[in-house]
């Protein structure tokens, strides 16, 4: 997914381009660079492309929004428009129609619940929710009696502690107190809160993926510019070593996320395969982006380490997106007692099934 | 974007998993039979020359040549159900290998019409193993260094001096080895060496076992003593085996070996485990699995593009660098989460027998065929770094 393989991505790349170059967001002392690049976007129809049109979205497929999601990584955006997307797509899974606006999903963490309570208002407590105070309306997918509902919420009902994600994002806490949601229907069988989380760890595993791409892309450019000892320091074999390792890094973050993508594109079910492509891929990427953070930083010296350079951008948005929808130690702990219940001689059949 | 790295993710197509049942099915009945212990890696030393037969008789070897050579004009995504099948099982391999997977495309590639008519259909029928000379006592990974020397007599060449760490070359009947046949220019360092083909029986040859860390004995040390090889054994453009060498590397870099050769005590750990794991091990093994599956995902990519006709020479590199770090370490992550397994459940001694012997197997996995360091070279000199 390195190249942009459909016009919905090509589509995403040209906005990014245009309206968030990474420069110039960093060098704006405000926000005056979000509206234009949100209303581009939303003209574009991208923020609801996992919308069928029939729910007042774009219909694009599950294969090119994750494109896109790639594509946001590499670009180091930091708008809700993952959000957004998940949102709409989890309202699709109920057909609720989507409003034209900014959204988010609740909860973010597969340790919060929120509940559906008997009088169909939601109560519980959602920790590191991306972009809730920015955005109007929440995606809520709630547990009750009758197993999962998927809720509609309008953003202004909840109680919001603002937060703050280690690229300075907003990461909010969201309290719903009996909260009246604008609509709520049950779940399709099977579909639950494990879902969202695996939806939402592939998406984010995307957007790790690109953003160790542009961490590759602008440390192997830096290197060769920068000179020390009277030569660029690309030709120094111990910065070529750290290289190439960053790149063995982005390369199998891209892997594994491109592969949890592909299955979810290919499949109706959140079955064992998916489980494993979607937690293998968060566990990977996040992996990835310790290890290719710190060597992008490495390569880079004290330049890397201001405000003032692009490179935390990436750097600091890779290492936050590790926590969002199951940190990498949740999915390792799932996945191991997957493993571990299917028994040992139904390990290799399980890995080499995809 | 300066670096355009590409893992598209190849699926593997249905008639590979029909492939799939039929390797299991016969792997199955050799365990019945007694030919290999699966939960004993396999022995280097270890030669089963009629289980090579009988996976040649299968078709399962040369599978991607053409059939006028015995080959069966199959796919590299099928080659590579078979080889992953094999790895996984612990099969004895050693005798077919390395022929299969490397000296036949070698040889399909240069060797003359009559040499293929003769030894490609025995490789397709298991009845031939090949080594290969590369290092030399005073050039391993810098290749261009080699010195052992074929001079031109009538009618062919004579070789002199020595070769090392020749896996196999004990039960070898063919070596594809490099020697020198002109002095580097100085335009040129990698200039004046040649491919040869040399048949193991031929005099002046004297193969000198060579005892490893892990108790075994694979490789050896070759001496050749005016050793003759004729004129159309030479496999390529005289002076010119550095123009072959390198389009090669991807088939070798990138396969199921590159990150299976430790795989059987994961499996033993998860046994040990059992079905209910605490969070420690719980955590342990996840994290291992996923990186399983990214490295094999990573590799069926490249097999994936290499059926495409493309060459991914970077990516290969890749997948074998990080690959070979990861089965090294493995033996030593499994270690940590035993550290606290119940030491009753029946298969315990299997894990420390495994583990003892993968712990002494794990240094040479960063070495051999590309260590860790050329192999960072390369990426390097893909990222446009050299």
């Amino acid at each position: 997914m390195t190249e942009s393989d459909n016009i919905v991505a090509e589509t995403a790349e040209r906005i990014f381009t245009d309206l968030a170059d990474a420069q110039t967001i960093n060098n704006s002392k405000d926000a005056s660079w979000k509206a234009p690049l949100w209303s581009a976007l939303t003209e574009a129809g991208l923020p609801l492309s996992w919308v069928p049109e029939d729910c007042d979205g774009s219909g694009a497929s599950i294969a090119d929004g994750f494109s896109v999601l790639n594509s946001a990584g590499r670009f180091g955006i930091a708008v809700p428009l993952a959000e957004t997307m998940l949102a709409g797509w989890l309202l699709a899974q109920a057909k609720i129609a989507s409003p034209p606006d900014a959204m988010t999903v609740a909860p973010a963490s597969p340790r919060d619940r929120i509940t559906l309570n008997a009088d169909d208002t939601l109560s519980g407590r959602a920790r590191g929710v991306p972009f809730a105070r920015d955005v109007k309306h929440i995606a809520v997918l709630a547990t009750g009696a009758e197993g999962s509902s998927i809720a509609l919420v309008d953003a202004a009902q909840c109680k919001i502690a603002a937060g703050l994600n280690l690229a300075g994002d907003a990461s909010d806490t969201v309290n719903f107190d009996k909260v009246k949601p604008i609509a709520v229907k049950p779940a399709q069988k099977g579909f639950d809160q494990t879902s969202l989380m695996l939806m939402g760890g592939v998406a984010r595993s995307l957007q790790i993926a690109g953003s160790l791409e542009t961490m590759l892309d602008v440390s192997v450019r830096y290197s060769n510019e920068r000179v020390a000892f009277e030569k660029k320091i690309s030709k120094f074999q111990a910065v070529q070593h750290n290289l190439a390792k960053l790149a063995g890094e982005a390369a199998a973050a891209l892997a594994a996320a491109s592969s949890a993508a592909d299955a979810v594109a290919n499949s109706t079910a959140f079955d064992e395969s998916i489980f494993l492509e979607a937690a293998a891929a968060k566990i990977r990427c996040a992996e990835a982006a310790e290890k290719g953070a710190a060597i992008a930083h490495q390569v880079h010296g004290a330049i890397g380490f201001t405000k003032e350079h692009i490179l935390h951008r990436y750097t600091m948005r890779a290492l936050a997106w590790r926590e969002d929808f199951g940190n990498e130690s949740h999915w390792a702990v799932e996945l191991g007692k997957l493993v571990a219940a299917r028994g040992a001689d139904e390990l290799w059949p399980l890995v080499a099934s995809r | 974007m300066t670096a355009a790295l590409r893992f598209d993710p190849i699926r593997l197509p249905p008639e590979c998993e029909e492939l799939r049942k039929e390797v299991r099915a016969f792997l199955a009945d050799e365990i019945a039979a007694g030919t290999f212990d699966p939960h004993k890696p396999q022995r280097e030393d270890s030669d089963a020359p009629e289980f090579s037969r009988r996976v040649g008789e299968r078709g399962w070897l040369g599978m991607t040549w053409p059939k006028k050579y015995g080959g069966h004009e199959r796919s590299f995504l099928e080659r590579y159900v078979v080889t992953e099948e094999m790895r996984v099982a612990n099969a004895p391999t050693r005798r077919f290998f390395v022929a299969d997977r490397q000296s036949g495309p070698v040889l399909l590639k240069y060797a003359p019409e009559h040499i293929k008519m003769d030894i490609l259909p025995r490789i397709c029928r298991g009845e031939v193993c090949f080594a290969i000379g590369m290092s030399e006592p005073n050039s391993g990974s810098d290749l261009f260094a080699a010195k052992t020397k074929a001079t031109k007599t009538d009618g062919g060449w004579l070789i002199n001096g020595s070769k090392i760490w020749t896996t196999s070359a004990h039960i070898a009947d063919y070596m594809i080895a490099i020697f020198r046949t002109s002095p580097p220019t100085k335009e040129n360092r990698r200039h004046g060496l040649t491919q040869f083909l040399v048949d193991m029986k031929t005099p002046g040859i004297t193969v000198n076992p060579i005892a490893q860390i892990t108790g075994q004995y694979e490789f050896n040390e070759v001496v050749f003593q005016d050793a003759f090889v004729p004129d159309d054994h030479v496999l390529g453009e005289i002076d010119g085996a550095w123009k072959q060498a390198t389009s090669e590397l991807a088939y070798e870099r990138s396969g199921p070996e590159r990150f299976l050769e430790t795989y059987y005590v994961l499996t033993e750990l998860v046994r040990a485990t059992g079905p209910n794991p605490d969070t420690r091990s719980a955590e342990g093994i996840g994290r291992l699995v996923a990186q399983l599956h990214t490295m094999r995902r990573m590799s069926v990519s490249v097999a994936g593009m290499l059926q495409a006709g493309k060459e991914p020479v970077v990516e290969a590199s890749i997948v074998k660098d990080i690959g070979t770090i990861w089965e090294q370490q493995l033996p030593h992550r499994v270690r940590e989460l035993a550290a606290f397994v119940d030491v009753d459940p029946l298969n315990h001694p299997t894990l420390d027998e495994q583990l003892a012997f993968a712990t002494k197997l794990a240094p040479k996995l960063t070495i051999q065929g590309g260590t860790t360091e050329v192999l960072r070279g390369i990426i390097a000199r893909g990222l446009g770094l050299r």
